[in-house]
């Protein structure tokens, strides 16, 4: 169901802490402590909940927030849900085995919540549901597990950010999560990381998407993360199914992304395409991708590109595997670094020599990003410029 | 406003521009020929500046600073502007925002309405000559520099590529750039001032067909001939000669 290259430096999850203060529910996302609500704010939630059809947020081991604000959309803590619906048997570890590693285990074996996700059939939410999974404890194994379910022809976009408190010095999150896009259902999916630079972060996901179903995946991580291991997988199962990825990743020094979907179709006229793009200035980038064809007349396409900034490492792992005849699949990766051409061409109109790279990065981590609300598509725009003057 | 005074210059080594010796005065227009090879793109490439044109002797003058081993940037924010054959593409920037570094110079250029004039509004939220046929590029740096207004303006070849609907556009465009062929009422409340002269910009254009004198006039003819220039007479005369006799024959016809 889902196997993880080993290829990164180890974690212990027995090297942290799994106990941790309750904290207290807020009624008012408001309420919240200023120190943390800032760095909510970074990573794209909206304390105001302006223009969001509901929140999630927990913090270390407690949900602290979580509210709808429309008809046919269930947002709860997990443990609440397990506990409502007795057919959530059937979709809790039922896509990601337990005994996949040793960071599925400790999930099964110490859960800390993780959000529970529902449109009704039907419904189309318009807005986006924000979700924040937040470590404030130092030391601390955030051991999370999410489900989404899209019912029939349900329309719903999760924003879900992760981040730490400032200044944690360390801090493992562990975030299994099954999603399930029912027939017809469209689920888009953005998730900003920003943890901390000395923070393990080990998600694993497995999404299996109905006939007509669509998936939209985005994933930014543009802050410096001590290191980052995730490979998501998607079963396209039913026929029209469709999955699209983009990801947007910067690593810094000493920061160590290993980041990669695979998608895997299984019926007639499904669709696949990953894009994503990394800039190294230090750290290490894996970018893997990988498509496996099962069925003729598949369409799959991957698209990684890498800069590599004064130094670092950049992998492109692309790969394309078809056990059937009549698959049309391909892919184009690319590692470099900028073209002299676009600089001088940059500053013949004007521009000196830093601002002419600048801008080429900003233009290159520019991958148009579906259904992102203007608010959040601008404070991205920002980061992406910060993030590149942090490394001139 | 330009001086080249016995330019060398080499590229990969190889010298390509064996002594160049020529002026473009205030407000003229000089058309370069020359066959494929002759080294007239290495000749704007090093007036702007470009990496791997390595001058090996001699001296560029423009408004009468010596910006022999100027920065690129530098020299555009002195006045001079290109029109590229073959720009790069850059992904990820939109045209309208290259359009608007180019008139940062000029505190700020009205993006839309230049874009409309030049038939071209519809590529602005497309990435930097990202799939632009020949003919788009040449419209895309022509938009660039009417917002950028250098004082001496470099095209290389403005004509290649463009279709014959969008050719007298892109000469009109031209002649707008350089300040030329435009009637400027005199102010009612003062005496004459000829302002066409005091607005028109320099410029050195290369061809190698000869269509955008059609549209453009041009002051000056030049020849550039295996890296000499070796002739310099009225741009249209030049052409009749290169039509009849070919580059090799005009060359000669001079030494």
């Amino acid at each position: 169901m889902y196997d993880i290259d080993t290829d990164i430096k180890d974690i212990d999850p027995a090297g942290f802490e799994t106990d941790a203060a309750d904290h207290d529910y807020l009624t008012e996302l408001t309420r919240m402590e200023p120190a943390d609500a800032s760095r909510l704010l970074d990573v794209g939630v909206d304390t105001q909940e302006n223009a969001r059809a509901g929140s999630f947020i927990q913090k270390d081991r407690s949900v602290i927030h979580c509210k709808s604000h429309r008809d046919g959309l269930e947002i709860m803590g997990i443990s609440q849900a397990a506990a409502r619906y007795e057919w959530l048997r059937d979709y809790i570890w039922k896509s990601v085995n337990p005994d996949t590693d040793k960071f599925t285990a400790q999930v099964k074996e110490i859960p800390h919540e993780g959000y529970f996700i529902r449109t009704l059939p039907g419904v189309k939410i318009a807005q986006p549901v924000q979700s924040c999974l937040y470590i404030a404890k130092e030391g601390f194994s955030q051991n999370v597990h999410n489900i989404v379910v899209a019912e029939e022809d349900s329309e719903i976009h999760i924003i879900t950010g992760c981040a730490t408190a400032p200044h944690l010095t360390k801090g493992l999150h562990v975030g299994v999560s099954e999603f399930y896009v029912k027939k017809g259902a469209r689920l888009t999916f953005t998730m900003i990381h920003e943890w901390g630079e000395k923070v393990s972060v080990r998600p694993r996901t497995v999404t299996h998407v109905e006939a007509g179903g669509i998936l939209v995946s985005n994933y930014i991580s543009l802050k410096p993360v001590g290191n980052l291991q995730m490979f998501p997988t998607t079963y396209l199962d039913g026929e029209n199914a469709v999955a699209r990825f983009n990801s947007v990743l910067v690593a810094a020094k000493g920061s160590h992304l290993d980041v990669g979907s695979r998608v895997i179709l299984n019926a007639p006229n499904t669709r696949a395409e990953i894009i994503s793009r990394g800039i190294t200035s230090g750290g290490t980038i894996i970018a893997r991708g990988d498509l496996v064809g099962n069925y003729p007349g598949i369409k799959a396409h991957l698209e990684c590109k890498g800069l590599i900034l004064n130094e670092g490492l950049m992998h492109a792992v692309p790969e394309l595997r078809a056990t059937v005849p009549g698959v049309e699949m391909s892919h184009e990766a690319a590692v470099g670094k900028i073209d002299r051409r676009e600089i001088e061409y940059l500053m013949a109109r004007g521009l000196d020599e830093d601002e002419a790279v600048s801008t080429i990065v900003r233009g290159f981590l520019n991958v148009d990003i579906e259904g992102l609300p203007p608010s959040l598509k601008a404070k991205l725009d920002t980061a992406v410029s910060e993030t590149q003057k942090d490394m001139m | 406003m330009l001086l080249i005074e016995e330019l060398k210059v080499e590229v990969g080594g190889k010298p390509i521009l064996k002594n160049i010796n020529m002026e473009v005065p205030r407000g003229e227009t000089h058309i370069l020929f020359g066959p494929n090879g002759s080294g007239k793109t290495t000749l704007m490439m090093t007036l702007m500046g470009f990496s791997g044109y390595h001058i090996t002797h001699g001296k560029i003058t423009f408004k009468g600073e010596d910006i022999t081993h100027m920065p690129i940037h530098e020299r555009a924010q002195l006045g001079i502007g290109i029109s590229l054959q073959r720009p790069p593409t850059i992904n990820g920037l939109k045209t309208r925002n290259i359009v608007e570094i180019c008139g940062a110079m000029q505190g700020g250029a009205d993006v839309e309405k230049l874009a409309r004039e030049l038939n071209f509004s519809e590529f602005l939220d497309r990435d930097v000559n990202h799939n632009f046929s020949g003919g788009e590029i040449k419209r895309s740096e022509l938009l660039q520099l009417m917002a950028q207004q250098p004082d001496l303006v470099l095209l290389d070849e403005p004509e290649s590529g463009v279709d014959l609907e969008n050719m007298a556009l892109v000469g009109e465009t031209i002649n707008l750039l350089l300040g030329r062929g435009i009637q400027c009422p005199a102010p009612s409340d003062g005496p004459f001032v000829n302002r066409a002269s005091d607005t028109a910009k320099s410029a050195l254009v290369i061809t190698h067909t000869g269509h955008i004198l059609d549209y453009i006039t041009a002051d000056k003819g030049r020849v550039l001939y295996e890296g000499v220039l070796c002739f310099t007479r009225n741009a249209r005369e030049i052409l009749k000669w290169i039509r009849q006799r070919g580059y090799e024959g005009c060359a000669r016809c001079t030494i």
